[in-house]
């Protein structure tokens, strides 16, 4: 399988990248492991290439205040090794090890996943779990999209079509509280047929807060706000979790293929947030 | 305007070291990274299954890491340094503790998936030199086997950590027995 005819480019810069994609038929690649698939079903066939993939020093991860500083080339596999991330955000060093498998791990960027909003990629449940921004560089200069409204709808963010982005940067989670990410994959891809990224804190013996994350269900990524405000002051029990956790797919468009149908991706969903919401307590209490 | 030039889909010079040694050649960008290999170097030891990123016949290591061939454009691998199965027994004949774990423990029938299985315990054992089962088990998701049903191989990666480890006599096989065997 080859993709259709393109040109291709390596800027040595992402102000020289931005400046490529004046050309509406240019696309960004970086690991290339979400487009490159695409484009070899030719669903995706952009005329020219831009490869920011040699643009140096855009690969790092580092803490500052409060906040995990993720550059546009560090890929799952950078997460999966990095101590900075199993510190300061359990619930993306758990999803770190579930996207696709150890090469694609190696190839495969953060910023890139978020960039082409899979509604069944794993990372948009995470982030949206952790909170914060997407630092962009476009045209005229830089700019912070917030993660809550970042994923619009199927394979589509708020960024604008000369924006690239140059970071990532999550809130890292709170002192004591606990995260998991669980998903139900399709064994083939990896993709997730659902998939639940969780934050709990816990106060007194009760969830204090939730922040949850659900990907694989509907068109996009969402943060089921309903479910977390009914999980607060809620008891990390089995039955009182599982109450408070039923209307998780509640108004979402819930999508359906050969795999899993909306029925069955909507039951998924109630289940495996309960017990991601149960996984993550037992770990803030841990 | 250099960006109506680039719109041109020319060709370009893809320059690599694989196995130590430096090749360069001209391609399409279109060209993927596992037939650049194949067909513009010759070198057919790297394996081309289900061209999706899926079954991992096409891994190598690029700059030290195992990725899959199929999902990257030679383009992107200019000035990469890239090791495939070809890279991996000495020139002697004598075979790397992989290969030779995998002759021992029987982790092949067929032989298609295993330059990647190869590739990918390299990199697994590299990660985590003392795997449990469960976790060689886990590190070899990428990669797809359909004669072995995963036991021999299995096998061969946890006998491999050994002869790694020290833990396992590795010794030169006997040459004359590393003849293929006469059909039955």
């Amino acid at each position: 399988m080859f993709p259709a005819k393109f040109a291709y480019a390596a800027p040595g810069s992402l102000q020289e990248a931005v400046g490529l994609l004046e050309d509406p038929e240019a696309k960004v690649i970086a690991g290339g492991h979400s487009l490159l698939p695409l484009m070899k079903l030719r669903l995706a066939q952009p005329k020219l290439l831009v490869d920011i993939g040699r643009i140096p020093g855009l690969g790092y991860i580092r803490r500052e205040d409060g906040v995990l500083a993720i550059g546009a080339l560090a890929t799952y596999r950078d997460l999966q090794f990095s101590q900075d991330v199993h510190q300061a955000t359990q619930v993306l060093a758990e999803a770190a090890h579930e996207v696709g498998d150890p090469q694609v791990r190696a190839k495969g960027t953060l910023a890139g996943s978020l960039a082409h909003a899979d509604p069944a990629g794993d990372l948009p449940a995470v982030v949206l779990a952790l909170g914060g921004v997407v630092r962009v560089v476009g045209p005229n200069g830089e700019r912070d999209l917030d993660l809550d409204s970042f994923f619009v709808d199927m394979l589509t963010t708020s960024l604008d079509e000369r924006e690239i982005i140059r970071e990532v940067r999550l809130n890292v989670q709170p002192a004591g509280s606990g995260g998991a990410y669980l998903k139900f994959d399709q064994p083939a891809s990896h993709y997730a047929l659902t998939g639940i990224a969780a934050i709990v804190s816990l106060d007194g013996g009760k969830i204090a807060s939730a922040r949850i994350g659900v990907t694989g269900v509907g068109p996009k990524a969402y943060r089921p706000t309903a479910v977390e405000q009914a999980l607060v002051g809620v008891a990390p029990e089995d039955e009182a979790v599982k109450a408070a956790v039923q209307t998780v797919a509640d108004g979402i468009d819930v999508q359906g293929d050969i795999h899993a149908s909306p029925e069955y991706r909507a039951h998924l969903s109630r289940v495996l947030t309960r017990r991601a919401v149960l996984l993550a307590a037992q770990r803030a209490g841990g | 305007m250099a960006q109506t030039e680039t719109r041109e889909p020319g060709l370009h010079t893809v320059t690599v070291t694989v196995n130590g040694k430096q090749y360069s050649r001209q391609t399409e960008p279109r060209q993927l990274l596992v037939y650049f290999i194949r067909e513009q170097l010759g070198l057919t030891g790297t394996h081309v299954g289900c061209d999706t990123s899926q079954c991992g016949a096409c891994t190598i290591l690029l700059d030290g890491t195992a990725v899959k061939s199929c999902t990257i454009l030679a383009v992107q691998a200019e000035g990469a340094d890239i090791k495939t199965i070809e890279g991996y027994a000495e020139s002697s004949g004598q075979l790397h503790p992989i290969q030779q774990a995998f002759w021992e423990e029987h982790g092949l029938q067929c032989g298609f998936c295993t330059p990647g299985m190869v590739i990918a315990i390299d990199q697994l054992l590299r990660d985590n030199p003392t795997p449990t089962e469960a976790e060689v088990r886990k590190g070899l998701d990428g990669n797809l086997c359909r004669c072995t049903g995963y036991q021999n191989i299995v096998k061969s990666a946890l006998s491999a950590g050994r002869k790694l480890r020290g833990e396992e006599p590795f010794e030169k096989p006997d040459v004359a027995m590393a003849e293929p065997a006469a059909a039955h």
